[in-house]
């Protein structure tokens, strides 16, 4: 399928108009991994929304992304369970280890790395996800072993 | 008419207000100039600035408000210059003069307050956008083309045009220059050039007196949305 | 399932429903704590020993909501006898299977033990557990969340029928207001007179909303609630809908959490199938639907201006009030928000009535208000106490003391925007008005305890750099505030603190109470007050002396190896990411204080315990 098939499919699942804005970034961003540019512009037209908004919006909310995201997302938890157990120190040791800055993309588009405010599971703190895994009581020695798989 | 007023107390007197009306604009009325950044006349209230804030109610059970959105009501206790209330405008300016050094409308309203300094960590030294959005509503209400946003939130928030890209949208009118409280939009015009947020604009001239109207982009604008021709405007005010 | 278009058509079917037979179940827990901890595969493990054993139907298994104890995951209910196991493995299940569900034994080492060595096999003999009044959580281990049939059986929906079977929305307005249930979210505003108010207004068009927005780092309730009983959620807003007169209800799910908009799904496809939704509901003539919307990841969309900006399809931004939501919400109609657990009590309340919840909490704070009991303590997990159980009881009966035989320093409620509770209000009862006597707030629940390893001018700063990273931007006070306090509170524990800065916060703070556009710009001053009210002691030691006594702000700390027991094994050597150690191998090391960039990956990673630290 080509972008355009592709949005066009997300867009004939909904009416138009601002309400439905953000379902429509938000499985725009699950099918591309970001918010890409001209697949905005296509949006704005299509729900008879500004393309300002559009743009205010994707900037706005921190799931979306205008940039490529990588093929496989880890994100390590930063509430305050996790923070107070190490949780900086995990994000460090993983960034270390990807050679990526938090909230940035590998080079070779493989890992995006993002801190994230609570997922959720304060008592196993501290936590991180490697796409839709969760790996708790987590520490900067475990993190070459549940990294090692996605290397390959 | 008596049913169209509202009683209450501004700074101690008694005041008669319009129903519906705001606190800022029935201050107003009685010869009470309470300070805005953010409000604006032709625009709809957002009150985001919070140098209009008033205290209201009776204490210890006071707090304080926005006036240029908080509406009129019977019984409305109000003062809009208590201790709470100059301290909240003078910390919000010192604030400002922080974020927007450069800015020198912040710059004499603090001076206004006592405000000669800021004890806070200054931004770049040229800053004087103090986000108060009136450039973006000017755009969206009265303009109605929509061509500049507040992009991001904090940190970073600021007016742009979508991904920071000559703005389709814009038809070169400058309003958003003229309506901006600290001159931060660039503008030039050169040689029937009119340049704003980074596109050029081709000025249309008088067909009669030769002088130059407004960028091609806004007359086509003004006929698209009267269903008049463009050519009807192509002759200036003066001219007609 | 036949579709219930009557009340006795539903009354029959859970008739059937409690009178068939009801086998022994094993309910592993499929919570927010257990699932990463391995959850699903100790139930595959369940359900292929149960089957190779030939239990299978004889035994039912299910996946139950959050039971609670998430310290101790992966948990084990079994019925009926309610033994609860806890620290379960798959590696474990062969075990459980042939000892207690083939031959009726306990096995001791899957037991609660109390630190006397003493085992507690059963539910209601666990302190965890005894200190507790479930009601929103009462559920959690007794239903598979997917079922509709569980939660009928367990008196689901019997709410719905008897408002639907005779009652007037005012009467359940004036239920909703003699219980005193106030709101859960954080705004403690009475549930009773929102829904009044919104009833009063007049319009056709009325909507309402459940804000499952819940964005406090530390709090995972609302999570517990949408995944493990989200028809608990469903019932309690059908009966709002009725009573405000609003056809048509949201549910406001954050992206953050999957699971539970898909839980949430399921059930709504469930009940619209057996008419519970949709129109004509059980043929009262009341129509009423949900629709899930989710959130985009900002945390001030828990604000309720903000929540309804962002399902317009705005950013969100709040605006100042009024005009209230109540009044003029979603697309400038009557709306009505209340949050999750808020919606969950609604079906208890109707069920026992307003005067068994108005009996049970303070005189202020009526029922009971679900918690996540997190950080340094050793039962962690979610926990549900009536309102004025005291914080000395929730850290050390229920939360079992603290962990580590550390020292319990702070208590801090109510998430990024509540306050640090010192040793001694320890005594204190939980409710909306005690938390803020003493500077803090009862927020959606979080409940972080902290000891002496925690710093708290970091916590300060913390909770600031969060604040101002979901900060919408829209006002001064706050845009501007939290960057400033963020800005000083950083310096000083990088060690550039200076004695103005103390007064300078609080006069700053002074104008972000009074002045912000909303609840997170003004109560964002809360952690930064309560912990200079109550640790000023700390932050002089980090101004005056560029020390931190508890060990945790970098730059005033020093790492240095212990050269009696460093063993040379390089461990740290291969962490440092500053190149800073250096040594033989097999001979203690050295860091170079210069190199040293103060991560302490070295302590981290060192198992000897040689890496020494001091201020």
């Amino acid at each position: 399928m080509t972008n355009q098939q592709k949005l066009d499919k997300i867009l004939t699942r909904y009416e138009g108009g601002s309400a439905d804005l953000i379902p429509v970034l938000q499985d725009i961003q699950d099918e591309f991994h970001y918010l890409p540019k001209d697949e905005l512009k296509v949006v704005a037209g299509r729900l008879a929304v500004p393309l300002t908004q559009v743009y205010s919006v994707a900037t706005f909310f921190k799931m979306f992304s205008l940039e490529p995201k990588g093929k496989h997302q880890i994100r390590v938890c930063l509430g305050t369970a996790c923070h107070l157990r190490g949780g900086q120190r995990l994000v460090e040791a993983v960034a270390r280890r990807l050679e990526v800055q938090p909230g940035r993309t590998t080079a070779d588009l493989q890992f995006s790395l993002e801190t994230v405010g609570c997922l959720g599971s304060c008592a196993q703190a501290p936590l991180m996800m490697v796409d839709d895994k969760y790996f708790g009581r987590m520490a900067v020695d475990k993190v070459a072993k549940v990294l090692k798989p996605l290397k390959k | 008419m008596k049913n169209d007023s509202v009683n209450l107390t501004i700074d101690g007197r008694k005041v008669a207000a319009a129903a519906g009306t705001t606190v800022l604009l029935a201050a107003k009325a009685e010869g009470i100039d309470i300070p805005t950044l953010c409000y604006h006349p032709e625009l709809k209230p957002e009150g985001h600035c919070r140098l209009c804030v008033v205290e209201i109610g009776e204490a210890p059970h006071t707090r304080l408000v926005n006036s240029c959105t908080f509406p009129v009501a019977p019984g409305l206790v109000v003062q809009t210059a208590s201790e709470r209330v100059l301290a909240s405008r003078r910390m919000v300016l010192e604030l400002l003069l922080a974020q927007a050094p450069a800015a020198e409308l912040i710059q004499k309203l603090a001076a206004d307050m006592g405000v000669y300094e800021t004890r806070f960590k200054k931004g770049h030294p040229q800053a004087r956008c103090i986000l108060c959005g009136q450039c973006v509503r000017t755009c969206r209400e009265v303009v109605g083309v929509s061509a500049i946003s507040m992009a991001f939130r904090t940190p970073g928030k600021k007016v742009a045009t979508p991904f920071a890209e000559e703005s389709e949208a814009c038809i070169g009118c400058g309003s958003c220059v003229f309506i901006c409280p600290t001159n931060v939009i660039a503008y030039s015009e050169k040689d029937g050039v009119r340049t704003v947020w980074g596109r050029h604009f081709e000025l249309q001239p008088c067909q009669k007196c030769g002088n130059y109207i407004a960028p091609k982009a806004q007359l086509e604008h003004w006929a698209k949305i009267t269903g008049e021709p463009v050519e009807s405007f192509y002759t200036c005010r003066d001219c007609r | 399932m036949p579709k219930f278009e009557s009340i006795k058509q539903l009354e029959k079917y859970r008739g059937k429903l409690l009178s068939s037979r009801k086998p022994p179940q094993v309910l592993v827990c499929g919570g927010p704590g257990c699932l990463p901890m391995g959850s699903e595969e100790v139930a595959a493990a369940f359900k292929s020993q149960m089957k190779k054993r030939g239990l299978k139907g004889k035994v039912v298994l299910k996946e139950s909501g959050c039971q609670g104890m998430c310290a101790k995951a992966v948990k084990l209910m079994l019925r009926p006898q309610e033994i609860t196991y806890q620290h379960i493995t798959a590696e474990d299940v062969p075990l459980i299977v042939e000892e207690t569900l083939m031959n009726g034994r306990i096995v001791d080492k899957f037991c609660y033990q109390e630190p006397d060595g003493a085992i507690k096999a059963h539910k209601s003999k666990v302190p965890f557990y005894q200190g507790q009044l479930p009601i929103v959580l009462s559920r959690m281990d007794l239903i598979d969340p997917g079922s509709l049939d569980d939660y009928l059986a367990a008196g689901g929906y019997q709410a719905v029928q008897k408002v639907f079977g005779g009652m007037k929305p005012d009467e359940v307005i004036d239920a909703m207001e003699r219980s005193g249930l106030r709101g859960r979210g954080g705004g403690g505003f009475p549930t009773g007179r929102k829904w009044r108010l919104c009833r009063e207004v007049p319009g056709e068009v009325k909507y309402i909303i459940c804000n499952g927005d819940e964005g406090d780092p530390g709090a995972f309730m609302d999570r517990a609630v949408m995944e493990g009983d989200p028809h608990a959620v469903l019932e309690g807003m059908i009966i709002g809908g009725f009573a405000i007169g609003a056809n048509q209800g949201f549910i406001y799910v954050r992206h953050e959490y999957p699971l539970a908009v898909k839980r949430l799904n399921q059930a709504i496809e469930q009940v619209r199938k057996v008419g519970l939704l949709g129109a004509n509901i059980l043929g009262s003539g009341f129509g009423f639907d949900i629709k899930i919307s989710k959130g985009a990841g900002a945390f001030v969309c828990g604000e309720e201006t903000a929540l309804i900006a962002s399902m317009e399809g705005q950013i969100g931004e709040p605006h100042p009030r009024p005009p209230y939501p109540a009044v003029e919400g979603l697309w400038g109609k009557p709306t009505v928000i209340n949050n999750v657990e808020t919606w969950a009590n609604v079906a208890a309340i109707m069920n026992n009535g307003p005067e068994w919840y108005a009996g049970i909490g303070t005189e202020n704070s009526k029922g009971t208000k679900v918690f996540s009991l997190v950080g340094a303590v050793n039962n962690t997990g979610l926990v549900e106490v009536p309102m004025g159980t005291t914080l000395k009881q929730m850290v050390f009966e229920l939360g079992g003391g603290i962990r580590g035989g550390g020292e319990f320093k702070a208590v801090q409620t109510g998430g990024p925007s509540g306050g640090c509770i010192p040793k001694q209000f320890l005594d204190l009862p939980v409710d909306y008005d005690s938390l803020q006597s003493v500077g803090s707030i009862m927020g959606s629940g979080g409940m972080i305890v902290m000891d002496e390893h925690s710093c708290m001018v970091d916590v300060a700063r913390y909770f600031m750099s969060f604040l101002h990273d979901e900060s919408c931007g829209k006002c001064t006070p706050c845009r501007e505030g939290t960057g400033q306090l963020l800005e000083i509170l950083t310096a000083i524990t990088k060690g550039e603190g200076r004695p103005e800065h103390l007064p300078l916060m609080e006069e700053l703070c002074a104008t972000m109470r009074d002045a912000s556009l909303c609840g997170l710009g003004q109560s964002a001053v809360n952690p930064v007050l309560s912990t200079i009210k109550y640790f000023r002691k700390e932050y002089e030691a980090h101004i005056n002396q560029k020390k931190c006594p508890a060990l945790v702000c970098r730059a005033l700390l020093k790492y240095t190896v212990d050269p009696e027991t460093c063993t040379g094994c390089l461990a740290c050597v291969r962490e440092c990411p500053a190149n800073a150690i250096h040594g033989e191998a097999a001979e203690p090391q050295d860091i170079d204080q210069e190199l040293c960039v103060k991560c302490g990956m070295c302590q981290a990673v060192c198992k000897f315990d040689a890496v020494k630290v001091e201020s």
